[in-house]
């Protein structure tokens, strides 16, 4: 809402604060000032001229010269407008003038010919283009009116004006209108409020003569009131209200157009005029729109209308869409000279409904959107009526025709002195709150300590209690507030299990040296069912869909975190930063009907990814890439950290993984993920080079993650190692050995690791050489050698057995 | 004899003092003080003497011996020491060369934000409540006392999945749900971090994915003053002790009376800047007292319990804190802007 101060103090008095301390408290009490727009500094010295003569320029075709009478002097100004003439009363800047955006006028030579000033247009005055009148769009501006010459311009075209955006909250739309604006700052200044005085001379006939109104549904259009204004002249509306229509942001046409439009900022009631001659009928049919009718609006636009759609009609065809835009075929024109007049009530979802169909969103549809006040509607009517007939000649006919089953009840809202204070926190007298009262005229009753408060309708979005706790308290004001800590029962705050081991899983990878990553839950279609988790993809997902996505890279819900991941590599990589190490904790979200019918399951992964150089030393000649065991690394360490055991890997085929380098991980018997390298080919797509990942399934591994604190005692007997290598086929598996191992070297054997493993010269072709470290240890005592002989014996002979395995000497 | 024993030792005195490595030392230990050597010898022909001169004689070789074995230990230790630091010094290195890296990662701002977040206000007695980020409408809506039509809903344009889901537009859902847990029975107290997601295109300031943290408090007895406490201790941790707060009405559905809380700005401290748009102050979160609908929609007795909430974007307290000009740089992953933060 732009709220020009100058029309504002019509009805307030705000001479005593600036516009900047206005702004200040007008935020401070709800609501937020978005800007000030003033161009008085910039503008000085424009007065009111009298063209006395206008001739061609000698020297130049498109030039005039211009002998200009600006009351005390006579200027010779050389004007090139097109439209400048012998006797028009003209704007015109005084040598030493300024103007908007920083021009100085000063005498001037033009092609050999003095040039005292310029005749100014309403642009080159800092008005919009887009609210200058049609006629002076293309040439300077000509007074309509009997201006005195030599009278300050500045004032007649309302440039020392001071323009206030109004940001408003959904729940403040009385202040869309100039008296709703009045009575909140009236209440924040604490100043009586000058209302317009609303009264019609009229004539004796009788609007019902010509006229009558059928609403076919009440819920819809509960009120609309027609009235009829005859012999109207149509013409230039007056200066002030084309100034403040401007200051408003709407483009003077006519003064009918333009007195409607004056109501509207005005009153914040939208009103339409018809021309009762094209009207088409002596009847008004509001209803909702035929299937496949058609009507051409105002702007030659022909739109087809929805059955929920609400239309005014002459009785057989459209003539308006409700609340949004008239028809071009009754519009007032300049011919027009009786005027049919509409104040409705339209209901704000209809309307809201309509303009957003035919995306046609207007001063008039925002206000009936949000609701504009059912005890204002005919007073505006007759606010239109009264302007009509003072500035368009108009005679207005006697009464209305109206349907009314307009709610106009008020709400009453009953509280005492404690209640606001207890919800507050503050000790708040009860004359201080009848004060406020007083302030925002609500009229109210009290009973002691106990207020019972009519809220004006006006005012639609107080209802409740609470609503007159947020009066009090804004107009009291928000800083007088005390600032106190919550006295209820004390509690202990904290972290869940899940919540505390997700933290340490961070803290472990972000320790291991990678960086995490956010990336976006939609995603593309491809990208949605991309480098899924087998055991996901074993359930068939469909990836969720949205039912507008507003462009096909975030059209769809991911089912893995990698495919966006790997984008954050690309988007790293062709930065030049080759060396990448990504991970994210995030929601992947499943879902498996084909139409989604409930809400999907959210399942957490802990994903991540390596790319480039691992170990980067460079002096010392050790740079070495990442491969598969880096990140299985960097697993393992993970299941340590949160002392997950019986982990094993398997290799696997997994779509979009390389064939030879991917392992899916479970623990016991449980899945709960995967690693291993991209395959070539997609890395290829994504201008990466081999890239490692991994993906678990968060929920798995928190519930695995073995919380107990408890304490081993450290061995006092010292342990024993012993290396052991075999020759096998190049296909057997170590993790199988080791765990092979592992069963026969009970119950002394401790630790197996694999330390050498060789294939090549002095080994038979499609065999290897895998060797192993034992470490023995008896916590009771020192081990024997013949235990550790033992041991070993039974160790060597279940390898042999079971891989077909040859000792190596 | 005694002549012999002075001169044995002079004479051992000379070589160890001119005795140069520690080879040549060992040498001179050998041939005085060795089993062959000439002290031994005249030792050896102690019996010729005296019973009156044999101790006095042998007294005094032993004070000999001990004499060139004591110069010989110093002498010893004085060579070794000159052999180590020779040593020492052959092994210097150029200290100055890099060292061996030891990757380094690091939170994503946002996490490390909403866990300072998170830290901040479970000192003050709250547990972090979490809730799914595909949400039916009526969670997200309106159980927040948004019914469906209402004008509000403009206000957050959503991504809708179906006629019921949708991707929630704000973390309040996990206030409702969290509330109907408790079955009308306080005190409530919970801070829920998430993402969120609107219908935005993507640009300098804004972004179709973001994060929020919502706090709710509702108990017996919570004062608007209470709220205004808490984000004042909240304000002041996270941004410093010298800002100050303001709060100002607003209008959100799901509170009344609504506020939004500015706090004073580091740059112009409250003079008026660009920063802040020349008001002074910087606008950082929405808050409000939990309307009574929204109690009573999720069991809560309104005559009973007062609660407040409060959200807030981490996005743009970071970009706040930072001065941060881009809040796609938070789902780019660039390397260089996540690597900025990991000691921030």
């Amino acid at each position: 809402m732009l709220v020009s101060l100058n029309w504002l103090k019509q009805y307030v008095n705000v001479d005593k604060v600036s516009p900047e301390e206005l702004a200040e408290k007008v935020t401070k009490s709800g609501i937020e000032v978005e800007s000030i727009e003033s161009i008085a500094d910039q503008i000085s010295n424009v007065v009111v001229g009298h063209v006395l003569s206008c001739e061609q320029h000698p020297d130049a075709d498109k030039l005039n010269v211009c002998q200009v009478d600006v009351g005390d002097e006579q200027l010779q100004i050389i004007c090139g407008a097109k439209n400048v003439a012998a006797g028009q009363k003209v704007a015109v800047a005084k040598p030493g003038a300024r103007l908007p955006g920083g021009l100085k006028i000063k005498k001037a030579k033009l092609r050999g010919e003095v040039s005292n000033g310029m005749i100014c247009s309403l642009e080159e005055l800092g008005i919009d283009p887009k609210f200058v009148p049609k006629e002076f769009e293309d040439g300077i501006y000509v007074f309509q009116e009997d201006v005195e010459i030599g009278a300050n311009a500045i004032e007649l075209l309302n440039l020392d004006d001071a323009i206030l955006e109004f940001e408003l909250t959904p729940n403040r739309s009385d202040c869309l209108s100039m008296l709703g604006v009045a009575y909140e700052v009236a209440a924040i200044l604490g100043e009586d409020i000058r209302l317009p005085e609303v009264t019609v001379d009229g004539t004796d006939q009788q609007v019902e003569d010509y006229i009558k109104v059928k609403v076919e549904d009440a819920t819809l259009n509960p009120y609309y009131g027609a009235f009829l204004i005859k012999n109207v002249k149509v013409g230039p509306s007056p200066l002030w209200i084309r100034n403040r229509l401007i200051a408003g942001g709407i483009r003077p046409i006519n003064n009918v157009v333009d007195i409607t439009n004056y109501v509207l900022l005005e009153y914040g009631q939208p009103l339409h005029a018809f021309d009762y001659d094209l009207f088409g009928s002596k009847e008004v049919v509001v209803r909702t729109a035929n299937e496949g009718e058609t009507i051409k609006t105002l702007d030659d636009e022909v739109r087809t209308l929805e059955p929920d759609h609400l239309v005014i009609t002459n009785g057989k065809e459209a003539v308006a869409i409700a609340g949004v835009m008239g028809g071009a075929d009754s519009e007032v024109h300049d011919g027009t000279t009786t005027v049919l007049l509409e104040a409705a009530y339209f209901h704000p979802q209809s309307v809201r409904k309509a303009s957003k169909d035919h995306g046609l969103r207007s001063e008039a549809s925002t206000r009936f959107e949000k609701g504009v006040d059912p005890k204002r509607v005919k007073e505006a009517g007759l606010r239109a009526c009264q302007l009509l007939e003072q500035y368009a000649n108009g005679e207005v006919l006697e009464g209305v025709a109206e349907f009314n089953d307009l709610d106009v009840q008020e709400h009453v809202i009953s509280f005492d002195t404690d209640k606001i204070n207890n919800v507050l926190g503050t000790s708040i007298s009860t004359p201080e709150i009848a004060t406020i009262l007083e302030k925002l005229r609500f009229p109210y009753k009290q009973n002691d300590h106990s207020f019972e408060v009519t809220a004006p309708t006006r005012r639609g979005d107080i209802t409740i209690v609470e609503d007159m706790v947020e009066e009090v308290a804004r107009i009291y004001g928000y800083d007088n507030l005390p600032f106190t800590l919550p006295a209820g029962s004390s509690s202990a705050g904290g972290l869940t299990v899940k919540q505390k081991l997700k933290r340490k899983i961070h803290n472990y990878l972000q320790g291991a040296g990678l960086n995490e990553a956010i990336t976006y839950s939609l995603t593309t279609e491809e990208y949605a069912s991309l480098l899924v988790d087998p055991s996901i993809q074993e359930r068939n997902p469909v990836p969720v869909k949205l039912a507008m996505p507003m462009s096909e890279a975030h059209s769809h819900l991911r089912l893995s975190l990698l495919p966006e991941m790997l984008s954050s590599i690309q988007y790293n990589v062709a930065r030049r930063q080759e060396n990448v190490a990504l991970y994210e904790l995030g929601s992947i979200y499943i879902n498996e009907n084909e139409v989604v019918t409930k809400q999907p399951e959210e399942k957490l992964r802990l994903s991540g990814a390596v790319t480039g150089l691992w170990v980067n030393n460079q002096w010392q000649k050790e740079v070495k890439a990442v491969d598969f065991y880096v990140v299985k690394g960097l697993v393992e360490g993970l299941f340590q950290v949160l002392r997950i055991n019986n982990v094993s890997y398997e290799p696997a085929q997994i779509k979009d993984m390389h064939p030879g380098r991917t392992a899916i991980i479970t623990v016991g018997n449980q899945k709960v993920g995967f690693t291993g390298q991209i395959h070539p080919s997609l890395q290829g797509q994504h201008d990466v080079t081999d890239t490692y990942v991994f993906d678990l399934d968060l929920d798995a591994i928190v519930s695995l993650a073995n919380l107990e604190e408890s304490y081993e005692l450290i061995p006092r007997y010292p342990s024993v190692t012993q290396d052991l290598a075999f020759v096998v086929d190049e296909s057997i598996a170590s993790q199988h050995m080791m765990n092979a191992i592992k069963k026969a070297g009970q119950p002394f054997l401790k630790d197996v690791q694999v330390f050498d493993i060789y294939q090549g010269e002095h080994m038979e072709p499609g065999k290897k050489s895998i060797a192993f470290t034992l470490r023995f240890q008896d916590p009771e005592g020192t081990l024997k050698d013949k235990q550790i002989e033992e041991a070993r014996e039974k160790i060597v002979t279940a390898v042999k057995e079971t891989f077909r395995a040859e000792l190596r000497g | 004899m005694k002549e012999r024993l002075e001169e044995l030792k002079q004479e051992a005195l000379n070589k160890v003092t001119a005795a140069s490595d520690i080879k040549e030392l060992q040498e001179v230990r050998v041939s005085y003080l060795g089993k062959k050597g000439p002290i031994t010898e005249v030792l050896r022909g102690m019996g010729k003497l005296s019973a009156e001169e044999r101790p006095v004689v042998g007294q005094l070789a032993n004070d000999v011996r001990e004499a060139i074995a004591n110069e010989l230990n110093q002498k010893q230790d004085q060579l070794e020491k000159v052999a180590l630091e020779k040593k020492l010094s052959e092994e210097s290195i150029d200290v100055t060369l890099p060292g061996r890296p030891i990757p380094t990662g690091g939170p994503h701002l946002l996490t490390k934000l909403i866990e300072e977040i998170e830290d901040l206000f479970i000192g003050m007695g709250f547990q972090v409540a979490e809730g799914p980020e595909v949400e039916q409408d009526y969670y997200n809506f309106e159980a927040l006392n948004l019914p469906k039509g209402h004008p509000a809903r403009d206000m957050q344009d959503s991504f809708y999945i179906t006629e019921e889901l949708l991707l929630r537009t704000h973390t309040s859902p996990v206030q409702a749900r969290t509330m109907e847990k408790h079955e009308g029975r306080g005190p409530v107290k919970i801070i829920c971090p998430g993402k969120v997601y609107r219908r935005d295109t993507d640009d300098a300031t804004h972004s179709h994915q973001f994060t929020q943290i919502e706090g709710l408090y509702v108990d017996k007895n919570v004062r608007m003053s209470d709220l205004k406490g808490v984000l004042n201790a909240f304000a002041k941790k996270m941004f410093g002790q010298t800002r100050e707060i303001r709060l100002r009405p607003s209008f959100f559905p799901f509170t009344e009376p609504s506020v939004e809380m500015d706090i004073s700005c580091k740059m112009c401290h409250g003079e008026g800047c660009s920063v802040c748009k020349q008001t002074g102050w910087i606008e950082i979160l929405g808050a409000g007292m939990v309307h009574p609908n929204v109690l009573k929609m999720a069991g809560f007795d309104p005559d009973q319990y007062t609660g407040f909430a409060f959200g807030m974007g981490p996005e743009r307290i970071a970009m706040l804190k930072y001065g941060i000009d881009d809040i796609r740089h938070f789902y780019t992953n660039d390397v260089r802007f996540l690597k900025q933060f990991h000691h921030a």
